[in-house]
């Protein structure tokens, strides 16, 4: 479905980001992680059509997308959740629904896409998407955006940030059933393991690189596992493991 | 009335016929249209150009329409225009001035609208400019608001210029008493070679008195745009200006924001900020799938909303 060959990302002061990814993603739900810097969200960037490669190709559904622009790309059936969603004056969370439908909404489709992340319609439809509203609903909103746009592939930047611990599960619920009931392709970056535990795949970038790409049942067991070793992200995760144990 | 004269009704009043209520409909620089109401008075001034519009203390819930349109071109009109209103009122005006000229010739609208609210009365002022036609004659107005506000006044003013005028100085003047209130939201847009001054004036005078003047503009192409605001705190007082303008092309935009503070516990505040379009507005709406210049066209018109 989307295939990165020896993708490579250098700034324009020649620092290099991205070095030599090369990956071959057909399951439909594969989680992102690896530590802070990794360069996880230059690599969605790059997918999007955001930043160009400086060297490799991108294959979406066997189309070379490489040249192509982020429009081109969102309507050929790419999505991207922000990691800091954008705030604007004036616009407002009905706008945003409407353009991402991509056709004239009726209040009951922006309140089916508001109550899945929580959020009741008749209470948001007409906010303001400028700072008035909190880090979590914008959040919010911008994963009901992605869930609007019901795309063959949609990437969400690490969604879990900002929402409260009631929400997560009701998160976690949100991709299950996009899994279930959708035909396409979700990709996820993420810290949490509630997250990575329902991912058919799991890719962990570290330094621009790929270190893992593997299935889940590979992969975490090692991330867990290797908590007492040696990267901080590793330790931070297992943490996060013991306390959602200790809670439940 | 023609259709011309009909459109430029409907985008300056949103009138698709006859307003209900009291209302003066001015055409071509002679009144068209009048009618008075139970509570609301509207007379003709002898010495002057315009009308004295009387509305009754305690007057509540009512509308008053006052659009002007010139499809005359050519035609330069001046006009004045009082409100005396009562204690205790909560009422609606809607103004508005459009313009079509075809013609070479410059056609202009001079508006003076004087407000003097009573004790406690509330006022909500709509005001709507617009301008169009393919004459290469200019479409200027120079709308002034001078407002009186007694004790405990309360007026909230929304004024719009989207289109089509070229030459604009809008001058807006407030005297405030004791815990009067002028909030003001204008919304402004110039294109092409169009060119838009706004200055506000505003004296808080009273203890207790606050205003908000809030203008937000777009400006295009090699359009220019001045924003001036003196705000005066002369008692305890709260007073906040904002000009947040977005400017593409080869346009610019100057603010000159100004407070005084003449008692210690004048409370003022200004904001300016000018600058294109945020890159990141611009791709989230294109990962949406939008172009970039539909991008642009609704970040433009929310902002502007
Ligand atoms: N435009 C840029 N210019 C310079 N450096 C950049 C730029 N964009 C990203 N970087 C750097 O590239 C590296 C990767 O950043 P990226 O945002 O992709 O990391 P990430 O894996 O998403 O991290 P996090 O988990 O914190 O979200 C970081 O060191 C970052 O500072
Ligand atoms: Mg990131």
């Amino acid at each position: 479905m989307l295939e990165l060959q020896h993708i490579g990302f250098k700034t324009e002061e020649g620092k290099d980001i991205l070095k030599d990814i090369s990956l071959k993603i057909s399951d439909r739900f594969v989680a992102v992680t690896g530590p802070n810097g990794g360069g996880k969200s230059t690599l969605a960037k790059v997918i999007a059509g955001i930043y160009r490669p400086t060297s490799g190709r991108i294959i979406f559904d066997g189309q070379d997308i490489t040249d192509m622009s982020i429009t081109d790309r969102a309507k050929l059936g790419v999505s991207y959740a922000f990691q800091q969603p954008v705030r604007f004056k004036g616009l407002r969370v009905g706008d945003l629904l409407k353009l991402s439908m991509g056709k004239s909404m009726k209040m009951r489709d922006a309140c089916d896409y508001l109550s899945e992340v929580g959020l009741c319609a008749r209470d948001y439809i007409d906010r303001e998407l400028n700072d008035s509203l909190s880090g979590g609903e914008l959040k919010r909103i911008e994963i009901a955006t992605i869930l609007a746009r019901g795309t063959k592939l949609s990437i969400f930047d690490e969604p879990e940030a900002g929402i409260d611990l009631w929400s997560f599960q009701n998160l976690i619920r949100v991709f299950q059933k996009m899994y279930e009931h959708t035909k396409g392709s979700i990709l996820i970056i993420s810290h949490q393991e509630r997250i990575l535990n329902i991912a058919d795949t799991i890719i962990v970038i570290k330094d621009g690189r790929v270190e893992r790409c593997d299935s889940r049942s590979a992969v975490l067991p090692e991330l867990l596992g290797s908590a007492d070793g040696n990267t901080e992200f590793c330790s931070t995760l297992l943490d996060k493991n013991q306390e959602v144990t200790r809670s439940e | 009335m023609n259709e011309i004269e009909k459109n430029l009704l409907k985008e300056v009043a949103e009138l698709d016929s006859i307003p209900v209520g009291a209302y003066n409909i001015r055409s071509n620089g002679a009144p068209l249209m009048r009618n008075s109401t139970e509570n609301i008075d509207i007379v003709p001034k002898t010495d002057k150009p315009g009308i004295d519009i009387f509305i009754k203390a305690g007057t509540k819930g009512e509308s008053v329409h006052i659009p002007v349109i010139i499809s005359q071109s050519g035609l330069k009109d001046l006009v004045y225009n009082d409100f005396h209103i009562g204690e205790d009122c909560d009422i609606t005006i809607i103004a508005g001035c459009g313009i079509h000229s075809c013609g070479d010739q410059e056609t202009a609208h001079d508006g003076i609208h004087t407000f003097y609210l009573g004790k406690r009365a509330k006022l909500r002022y709509v005001e709507k400019h617009y301008a169009e036609g393919e004459g290469r004659g200019k479409r200027v107005m120079n709308p002034t608001t001078v407002v009186h506000l007694e004790e405990g006044a309360h007026m909230e003013m929304e004024t719009t210029q989207i289109a089509g005028i070229d030459d604009t100085i809008r001058k807006t003047e407030g005297t405030l008493n004791e815990n009067a209130t002028l909030i003001v939201k204008e919304k402004i847009m110039t294109t092409g070679n169009q060119f838009a001054s706004t200055d506000f004036d505003v004296d808080l005078n009273g203890e207790g008195s606050s205003t908000d003047v809030v203008s937000r503009s777009v400006a295009r192409d090699s359009s220019r745009q001045e924003f001036t605001s003196r705000i005066n705190g002369n008692a305890p007082c709260a007073g906040h200006s904002e000009c947040d303008a977005i400017i593409m092309d080869d346009a610019c935009v100057l603010a000159s924001p100004q407070l005084t503070a003449n008692d210690v516990d004048a409370a003022l505040i200004h904001e300016a900020a000018i600058g294109k379009i945020a890159g990141d507005q611009l791709i989230k709406l294109m990962t949406l799938g939008l172009t970039e210049e539909q991008a642009e066209q609704q970040i433009v018109s929310g902002f502007l909303r």
